[in-house]
């Protein structure tokens, strides 16, 4: 252990940024299934997320090897739509901290 | 036999021509799924009594039935608090979608001239706007999610279907199942 100083100190600007932090703290996790056709999965994440076909397809390819992909950071609230617009097209997707 | 999806020259729409035997399945397909949503009460879980009586307002426990667990995933797998919370507010909505889904493929059906009994030599031309199109990706895979949990599809287990014979009823499902991901497969490449 170092010494410690017990002298004033003047403390820095907070470098980091707190309203980022936490607004981004969760995740939107897709998991792979038996069912889902690859090209309906991908037709998702292009149509809803709005992703670029190339994004979409690589996000896709995450779920299908990895068995699970991250397609979306946010707030719990934005997270929670997420997780229900892709329950609504039947894919099977949970919400998690973004660390977790 | 169908050969499924294709876009329309002209209109963009996308366009299928099937069987009034096809369009008969497709309309009991989707009336057995509508019945399936509506069918097992959206009722809270087995708790406390009182907390029972005052939740009045969506269920908070996962659907009994295997398929319905399927289609209303647990949203937190490690907190079921949360859990509980984000299914009260969302499995209603998230039921009627998609029995809403399913009626629009009915409707287009019927609309097409599908007669309450399919007829011989009957052809059913449907044409599905952008809307539309929507509607029946997202019934075709809830009626192949419901299909496959059911069947207990597996990845790649082709083989194992293959070699079922002909006349297994699981078989001929299975065959329904794999004719609706064909259906689904021409249908996205029609609407990407």
């Amino acid at each position: 252990m170092g010494s410690v100083s017990t002298s004033p100190v003047e403390l820095d600007e907070p470098v980091v940024d707190d309203v980022t932090l936490l607004a981004r703290p969760w995740v939107t996790v897709v998991w792979n299934d038996p069912v889902n056709l690859m090209s309906y999965v991908t037709f998702v994440f292009q149509k809803y997320f709005g992703y670029a076909r190339a994004k979409a397809e690589k996000l896709m390819l995450e779920v299908h090897n990895d068995g699970r992909s991250v397609v979306s950071t946010g707030s719990r609230e934005e997270m929670e739509r997420d997780v229900q617009a892709m329950h609504e097209f039947g894919l099977w997707a949970t919400i998690q901290k973004a660390d977790a | 036999m169908t050969h499924g999806f294709s876009r329309h020259r002209r209109s963009g729409a996308c366009v299928a021509t099937f069987t009034a035997y096809e369009a008969d399945l497709l309309r009991s397909l989707a009336g057995q799924l509508i019945e399936l949503l509506r069918n097992e009460e959206a009722t809270p879980g087995a708790g406390d009594p009182l907390e029972e009586m005052f939740d009045f307002s969506g269920p908070t426990s996962e659907p009994d039935d295997p398929v319905l667990a399927r289609l209303f995933p647990t949203a937190y797998p490690e907190d079921d608090e949360a859990a509980a919370d984000f299914r009260r507010f969302t499995e209603g909505s998230l039921r009627n979608g998609k029995a809403a889904a399913a009626g629009a493929v009915i409707d287009t059906l019927e609309q097409a001239g599908l007669p309450p009994e399919p007829e011989e030599g009957l052809f059913i031309d449907v044409e599905l706007d952008q809307a539309t199109v929507m509607s029946w990706l997202r019934s075709f895979t809830d009626m192949r999610l419901a299909l496959a949990t059911r069947l207990g599809v597996e990845d790649d287990d082709e083989d194992y279907w293959e070699s079922l014979p002909h006349d297994d009823p699981r078989a001929q499902v299975h065959d329904i199942y794999a004719w609706l991901g064909f259906l689904q497969e021409t249908l996205v490449e029609c609407a990407g």
